[in-house]
């Protein structure tokens, strides 16, 4: 009844093929601009944000994955090669919009102003760390930056976008949710529930789809057969564009426009990233078994951080020396954060049971005090992972 | 005005809903079907009208979009009330559900939560639903730490019950008993009242055994009961209302006072939550029993179409099953 369709008396199939979905570049990789292309007003001081937050994630994730291997701690995931797709986003949102992510996009946390400590706690599961040592490294989150704690379910945070934003439209205080998941999450049922529903209901939420070219080891060839996810959102009716995921600037752009109509229009937006994750899928995977050397070094020959630092150069606004300081300054911060974080005690074993519910109800109160009653019969038997004591 | 209305718990169920849309204009309703038209069970009925679109609204046809939906209102600050059309439809919603709303609190070390969530489904058997319009899922929701689960037997347990899930600082799973939506009538107050959760409800007061259920089976129950009361044998009816966390102490203290536990449900047998119910009285009661703990349930097969009638724990079984107690 609501399909808008001309009649015809021949029966042609249609697979979208025909429809093209461009993509939207503005920087070139030696930071120059394409032709014609129009920069996004874009402050030196946002700009120098940007980039240092992206540099920051960058040495933050190659000194977790040392860090792993060194043993001292369980797992990591980089963002590594996708620093643009989420910078570019989060800096074109207000700070009180709700940020809902999969696993790696740590640089708009850092972007939202996540200390080098806070970031350590959570990786190290000590007691200081907002998730209370319960969920793996990389699962952050935090209530006073509107970002929401991460979780290892693939997607199940899209249809959960749909429905915060629907609470912020019926608030009414122009407020939108911004949300994060890969192309592999784009395959599962909730990834289809939360666009429709979004659209439908006209919440006011952009979707940012970082595709990276595998879902692990999947390729994207193997993932989906149509015209990326981009195709999808024009399936459900949702403003869509298709973005080089490694050039800031289009990235930003895409951003800055996308928020406007969410917030303006109250309808949902979908923005697929174009990128390439440059390390492995984390710190259990090994990718030299299913993608080769070569097309990771072309990769890299597009490196987004590389390519905004050659913009911010051209503009004169960097040079290489503020670059080896900073990277410098990082480096040392990080390892003096992870040091302390390293030492820091473990979270108490009370805090097994809270949070289970608001009050913690009876039976579980009972179960606890059993099982104290044991871990304190045998104390060996039971010391705190990681506990140094 | 008189204080109480005579209704059924349908009636029950959407004058709760009324109340709670009236006193917090937070609450929001969704789900398939339940806007306009008012829910094929009429729920929802003259809600929309009456508080308009955007707070009582349909929602396309999927289940793990409206639980995700709702999870992710009530992290807004929403106090959400979302309606899964059947109980037998609430598995594609399990992962929202099991994953995401149970854990929620926990796993951010309560940066965030989503108390403010209520999943409403009517399910059980005895309408010629057969397997797709009759399961009773409770138990598996019962094995999930985060989520709290609630049934209710009559009309005033209805309203009562739904108030105190809305408010509830948990996401609760509220199953109603679509078989007596209608036929079961009472009296309900007007007023804005709650009954507590995790509560269970003395129905009747005996000596000889207590016999233990929720929702329609305690149509079941009350039955054989009277039955059981014809022969002189005295029973103790418990109606438990939450299953999660439910309420032991009153049980424990009904069992060392009559020395034998019946439990009945719907669902299966194996992996049923009488079997949690009956592990848990032994371990208390172990020296006050005179006879095993009986279990009085569906059997271990999908729900029946033309053998409805055989499969169900009805009064017949349930009152076999107090003999077979008692002559232990």
């Amino acid at each position: 009844m609501t399909v808008k369709s001309p009649p015809t008396v021949a029966p042609v199939f249609d697979d979208g093929s025909t429809v093209q979905i461009p993509t939207l570049r503005i920087l070139q990789a030696d930071g120059t601009l394409i032709s014609g292309a129009q920069t996004p007003e874009l402050a030196k001081e946002l700009a120098h944000k940007i980039y240092r937050d992206m540099v920051y994630t960058r040495i933050l994730d190659e000194r977790m994955v040392g860090a792993q291997r060194q043993g001292r701690l369980s797992f990591y995931l980089t963002c590594t090669g996708e620093e643009a797709s989420v910078a570019g986003t989060v800096a074109a949102f207000k700070q009180d919009d709700m940020i809902m992510g999969q696993y790696r996009e740590q640089v708009a946390l850092r972007f939202r102003g996540f200390s080098t400590e806070q970031f350590m706690n959570q990786l190290f599961s000590n007691a200081k760390d907002l998730g209370k040592g319960r969920q793996m490294p990389v699962h952050y989150g935090s209530r006073d930056l509107h970002f929401m704690t991460i979780r290892s379910p693939l997607a199940t945070q899209i249809p959960q976008a749909a429905g915060y934003a629907y609470g912020q439209k019926l608030a009414g205080n122009n407020a939108c949710t911004l949300c994060y998941f890969g192309d592999g999450a784009a395959s599962e049922g909730d990834f289809h529930a939360g666009l429709n529903m979004a659209a439908v209901l006209k919440s006011p939420v952009v979707f940012v789809a970082r595709n990276n070219g595998y879902a692990i080891s999947t390729l994207s060839s193997e993932q989906y057969a149509g015209n990326g996810i981009a195709a999808r959102g024009l399936g459900y009716g949702i403003k869509t564009i298709r973005v080089d995921g490694n050039d800031i600037l289009a990235v930003y752009a895409a951003a800055i426009a996308a928020r406007n109509i969410a917030v303006q229009e109250q309808r949902p937006v979908l923005i697929e990233t174009m990128s390439y994750r440059l390390g492995a899928h984390s710190t259990s995977d090994d990718p030299s078994g299913y993608r080769s050397a070569e097309e990771e070094d072309e990769w890299r020959q597009k490196d987004p951080i590389i390519r905004m630092k050659n913009w911010l150069i051209n503009q004169t606004w960097w040079d290489e020396s503020r670059d080896e300081d900073l990277h410098k300054n990082y480096r040392k911060e990080i390892l003096e954060e992870l040091k302390l974080a390293e030492k820091c005690p473990k979270p108490p074993l009370s805090d097994l049971i809270t949070d289970v519910y608001q009050d913690t109800p009876a039976h579980l109160l009972e179960q606890f005090e059993s099982l104290e009653k044991h871990v304190a019969k045998y104390p060996d038997s039971y010391k705190v992972h990681g506990e140094n004591s | 005005m008189t204080d109480v209305t005579r209704m059924n718990l349908i009636q029950a169920i959407n004058n709760g809903l009324d109340t709670a849309m009236a006193a917090d204009e937070k609450v929001i309703c969704l789900g398939e079907d339940i806007g306009k038209f008012g829910g094929v069970f009429r729920a929802t009925s003259n809600l929309q009208e009456k508080y308009g679109r955007p707070r009582c609204f349909n929602t396309p046809l999927t289940e793990q979009g409206i639980a995700g939906f709702a999870i992710g209102l009530a992290a807004q600050g929403s106090v959400a009330v979302a309606e899964i059309q059947f109980a037998d439809y609430i598995f594609p919603a399990f992962d929202q559900i099991v994953n995401e709303a149970a854990k929620f609190r926990y796993r951010s070390g309560d940066e965030f939560n989503c108390g403010g969530l209520t999943i409403r489904a009517p399910y059980g058997g005895g309408i010629d639903g057969a397997l797709y319009h009759s399961q009773s899922p409770e138990a598996y929701f019962c094995h999930t730490p985060g989520l709290k689960v609630v049934i209710p037997s009559n009309a005033y347990q209805a309203k009562g019950l739904l108030l105190a899930a809305i408010r509830d600082p948990d996401p609760v799973i509220f199953f109603e008993p679509k078989a007596i939506y209608r036929a079961s009538v009472g009296d309900v107050p007007n007023s804005d009242y709650e009954l507590e959760l995790g509560v269970a409800e003395i129905v009747q007061v005996g000596t000889d055994i207590t016999l233990l259920g929720w929702g329609a089976q305690m149509i079941q129950i009350g039955k054989a009961a009277e039955l059981a009361a014809a022969e002189g044998i005295s029973c103790e009816v418990i109606d438990l209302r939450t299953l999660l966390p439910w309420d032991r102490d009153t049980v424990v203290e009904s069992v060392k006072k009559t020395g034998r536990l019946l439990v009945s449900h719907e669902a299966p047998l194996t992996g049923g939550f009488a079997g949690e119910i009956a592990a848990s009285i032994q371990e208390r009661c172990f020296l006050s029993l005179e006879a095993p703990i009986t279990r009085v349930t569906g059997i271990d097969t999908p729900f029946p179409l033309i053998q409805e009638k055989q499969y169900l724990p009805d009064h017949l079984k349930i009152y076999e099953a107090i003999k077979s107690s008692l002559a232990y």
